[in-house]
């Protein structure tokens, strides 16, 4: 049974890709909220409240409860708001999203930072090791689960586009930033055309 | 055919393998039959090498050919496969997400926060020992006084911790910390789980996982 859209409050910075994520979200589900912005340096007694474990952003506030960590988030608005659908029916489906989730926020989203915070050789390994997990997606979009698709969804924006286009924003300005070329538009055009895409429909 | 493919239901596993076990007591609880393989870590197959390309870790649950992995991504997926029993998460949205969060929570927290109890020696082992303190607090804090994480129903986050419980015993050899006397309230939660077939018949004799850590000692060179 959806839930009335009232009472939606996200905690959020206007930095962080994972905040970015639970409001494009939220926007995909046509759902107003109010929004708070949080010092991510000293967070406010607010977002320690409602998130005492990692005392983070995003925080979503529903109903008088608090939500955290951004996955969380996303998988808990599909199953409130169940209009517009972000994730996959079929359990096999749902698994590979899943899969593919973690994959970015364990392995692709750490390497990105790994270049941001080295040098010399260290950065050197560090953007090779962004390439090879790019590559991974790559094969997965070209050959593997993905296959086809315009977006990794399918035909319409899904929980996996939202987690990757929000985090290919920060790889834009890293690249710029650092002057290294972390998307390589030769051996990934499908990934370049998914980045793209999903930065032009957060606008 | 080639190997493992359309085979119903075959589970690529490790014996001492908390991330294994969590699948075997999901799999348990659900009723669904399936074959266990045995890897061997350090000559992996090539199927599971096949199956999952990305990690090439152990456990992959291959379903008539299609690879699941990652042990909270198996065990949701078998939750979702068969709906019709033994809930392993909760109907509601919001007790989803917390299980979803705890589980998580476990994940990030505690294989490494174990793993540096008996790797680390010293100073590092001391503030080893202060962190895993702190996350079984946590939890303990988290479980209060219900009987399973998700209230009444064994489910997500019983699932991802009590294979860490068969560690304990090695914990307390290896490190002097004693999970018992540090959380106490988790003591009935693990008498309670241990009482359920599907966890007894998956986790380990905790005296075998110490012979095993010894053994990875010796290995890694650490006394």
């Amino acid at each position: 049974m959806d839930q009335p859209p009232s009472s939606v409050k996200l905690l959020g910075s206007w930095a962080d890709s994972h905040t970015h994520r639970v409001q494009l979200a939220l926007k995909l589900k046509g759902l107003e909220f109010e929004y708070q912005e949080e010092d991510f340096i000293n967070p406010s007694p607010a977002l320690l409240l409602h998130n005492p474990v990692y005392k983070k952003v995003p925080a979503l506030l529903h109903g008088g409860r608090s939500i955290v960590e951004s996955i969380v988030i996303l998988q808990y608005i599909d199953e409130t708001w169940t209009d517009n659908p972000i994730m996959p029916a079929d359990p096999s489906e749902r698994a590979v999203i899943r899969f593919w989730c973690h994959f970015t926020d364990d392995k692709l989203a750490p390497a990105v930072g790994l270049v941001f915070s080295s040098s010399g050789e260290g950065q050197k390994a560090a953007v090779d090791q962004v390439h090879e997990n790019l590559k991974l997606l790559e094969r997965e979009l070209k050959d593997g689960a993905f296959k086809g698709r315009r977006f990794f969804g399918g035909d319409k924006i899904g929980l996996l586009d939202i987690v990757l286009g929000c985090g290919s924003y920060w790889l834009a300005v890293f690249e710029e930033v650092m002057e290294v070329k972390l998307i390589d538009p030769n051996p990934s055009p499908s990934s370049m055309h998914g980045c793209e895409t999903s930065r032009s429909n957060r606008r | 055919m080639a190997e493992g493919e359309n085979k119903g239901l075959v589970l690529l596993d490790f014996w001492v393998s908390p991330f294994g076990q969590r699948c075997r007591i999901a799999l348990a609880e659900k009723g669904v039959e399936y074959e266990y393989r045995e890897e061997n870590l350090r000559d992996k197959s090539p199927l599971l090498l096949k199956s999952n390309p990305v990690h090439k870790k152990i456990p992959v649950l291959i379903d008539h050919g299609r690879p699941v992995c990652e042990s909270l991504n198996i065990v949701q997926y078998i939750d979702e496969k068969w709906p019709d029993r033994a809930p392993l998460l909760p109907a509601d949205s919001y007790a989803r997400a917390q299980a979803r969060f705890w589980a998580d929570l476990v994940d990030k927290k505690m294989y490494e926060s174990g793993t540096k109890l008996w790797k680390l020696k010293g100073e590092a082992q001391e503030e080893a020992k202060k962190e895993f303190i702190e996350i079984l607090k946590l939890l303990e804090g988290e479980l209060g006084d219900k009987k399973y994480f998700g209230g009444d129903t064994f489910g997500l986050v019983d699932i991802a911790l009590v294979p860490f419980t068969a560690w304990f015993y090695s914990y307390e050899a290896c490190a002097n910390l004693s999970a018992e006397k540090e959380a106490p309230k988790l003591v009935p939660w693990v008498k309670r789980c241990r009482e359920r077939e599907s966890v007894s018949k998956s986790l380990p004799d905790p005296l075998k996982v110490y012979e095993f850590v010894c053994f990875l000692k010796k290995v890694y060179g650490i006394e």
